[in-house]
């Protein structure tokens, strides 16, 4: 894997639109800005029960909080709620450089750049947000 | 490049090759008669101000007292009108309270639509404690206020007009003589936020016929951690103290206390006493240099930064597209590209720009956009960091789009 920020995996992710847009009558929705550069995510899901059935994000935002919105949202569809936390994990270890998650090791390269690391965590907190109290 | 301007860049020595300073408007570098000032300072006269007797104090309280001269001759006000502050921020919020207690609930305050959220916030609260209006001037498509609404805008209940004197994303200088005029007529006071204006030459405030003026240190060539607020001493007196504590105080009872006069009433606590010498070093170094000469070099490439981006296919120049009434502060959208990326991929080219709203979300909301990439210039630019700068946007736009 390249060690550029922008490699061609992680701008092939920004550029994933699959799971871009909102979902009509979601069963739970959650916005977040990032206040800093007033970047916005919208992450929207339909869930029966605990399974995650259908996710769509709307981002605002970089190349790299695009590309970890889609990373998300294909990580997390047809999953289980508890599947959030484990991807925010493997995000954290990306970015510690002690992955080799073969999804999210893509985000490797930011690590050494702190202050992008929100940009990438923005899609996972809207995400927290949303399932916060869904069960 | 010419030999003059050169030899003035060479004064900044963090300045080095392959380095593309453009975030000027953040924070301006420090030239070598500034750092050495505050190095002069802090290792032979470090000491607290005003309280002792021993040598080092009574060097520290001299060069305080210098700075606040300096600082002065600069705005060619006296000194004795300069308040000490840790910045813009803290200049407008010391207005905001202080002036801001002679207000009564219903009065108005006029400001503008591309304010920094220096000068709207501390406003919004006021306007949430005490029953405050604020109004906003409308801005224009190429980032200028829109001075023709002062007459619906302004009206009896106004008390204060609060503007930026150089807006820090669109680079518009504000045309301040209808704005004082408008003022005036209706007995409302007028405070400008120059923290973009001062870098770019001396401000001659008694001309401008204004009652505040706000900016920070680190935009003039000097240290973090201070700024300036400069009032009419008639209204120094006339506001009550913001800040309570040691030095602002003429007595102190358990009963209550009384206040200084004149600044230190607003200085409270131990000040920035070396940011402060190092400000007004900068002060000092900045009235000796050739102004002319620096605002036609600084406008010449300010010319090149359009030009270039107006060349770029993608690109919307946030702000005018000509050289008349602006400040060498330009900002642009590239579409399909977002500023941070802009700005991380330039970096990596040696290219320092700041992306983002820039701490002004309404401004940009004004052109629906959440941000810009923006570059900008000082004193000691040069064509290699415009030519730095296209090389890096060209790497940007391959990258992204």
């Amino acid at each position: 894997m390249s060690d550029a920020l922008y490699h061609e995996a992680i701008l092939a992710r920004a550029k994933d639109t699959a799971r871009e847009g909102r979902i009509d009558g979601a069963t739970r929705t959650a916005t977040l800005d990032n206040p800093l550069c007033g970047d916005r995510v919208t992450l929207d899901f339909a869930l029966s029960g605990e399974r995650i059935d259908k996710v769509r994000h709307f981002v605002r935002g970089c190349a790299l909080c695009r590309a970890s919105a889609a990373t998300l949202a294909a990580s997390l569809e047809g999953a289980g709620r508890g599947a959030l936390a484990a991807n925010a994990g493997k995000l954290d270890a990306a970015l510690a450089g002690a992955t080799d998650d073969p999804v999210w090791q893509v985000f490797a390269p930011v690590g050494r750049h702190k202050s992008r690391h929100d940009c990438v965590r923005l899609p996972l907190a809207a995400a927290r947000a949303a399932l916060a109290d869904a069960g | 490049m010419s030999s003059a301007s050169a030899a003035l860049r060479r004064q900044f020595p963090i300045l080095t090759p392959g380095l593309a300073y453009l975030d000027s408007a953040a924070s301006a570098q420090m030239p070598v008669p500034v750092l050495d000032a505050v190095r002069t300072f802090e290792t032979s006269q470090r000491a607290n101000v005003k309280r002792g007797v021993h040598r080092l104090a009574e060097a520290a309280t001299e060069a305080y007292a210098q700075a606040r001269g300096r600082v002065a001759a600069y705005l060619s006000v006296p000194a004795d009108e300069i308040v000490f502050t840790g910045g813009t921020t803290a200049s407008i919020n010391l207005v905001a309270h202080a002036f801001g207690s002679l207000l009564k609930p219903g009065d108005e305050i006029v400001l503008s639509g591309l304010e920094h959220h220096a000068n709207l916030v501390p406003w919004q609260m006021l306007a949430a404690r005490g029953g405050i209006t604020l109004r906003f001037l409308p801005i224009t498509g190429d980032g200028r206020i829109d001075l023709s609404a002062l007459p619906a805008t302004l009206g009896p209940r106004t008390k204060l007009v609060t503007l930026a004197h150089v807006s820090n994303v669109t680079g518009a200088i504000v045309d301040t003589a209808p704005v004082v005029a408008a003022a005036k007529a209706v007995g409302a006071r007028v405070l400008l936020d120059g923290a973009q204006r001062v870098p770019h030459g001396p401000v001659d405030i008694g001309a401008l016929g204004i009652d505040f003026y706000a900016f920070s240190g680190h935009k003039l060539f000097a240290p973090h951690g201070v700024g300036v607020l400069w009032a009419k001493a008639e209204l120094l007196d006339a506001m009550p103290p913001f800040m309570g504590g040691g030095e602002m105080i003429a007595r102190v009872e358990l009963s209550g206390s009384t206040w200084a006069k004149g600044p230190a009433k607003f200085e409270a606590g131990t000040p920035p006493i070396g940011a402060a010498v190092g400000m007004g070093a900068a002060c000092d170094w900045l009235s000796g240099l050739p102004w002319a000469a620096i605002a036609a070099e600084e406008s010449r490439l300010t010319q090149r930064l359009l030009d270039g981006l107006q060349a770029t296919p993608g690109v919307r120049i946030l702000g005018p597209s000509g050289l008349q009434g602006r400040a060498p502060v330009v900002s642009f959208d590239l579409a399909g590209a977002h500023p941070h990326d802009v700005c991380q991929i330039m970096d990596s080219k040696g290219v320092a720009l700041r992306g983002g709203h820039h701490c002004a979300q309404p401004l940009h909301g004004r052109f629906d956009l959440a941000g810009s990439t923006r570059a900008s210039l000082a004193l000691y630019s040069d064509d290699s960091d415009v030519d730095r700068f296209f090389e890096g946007l060209a790497e940007a736009r391959r990258v992204l789009l």
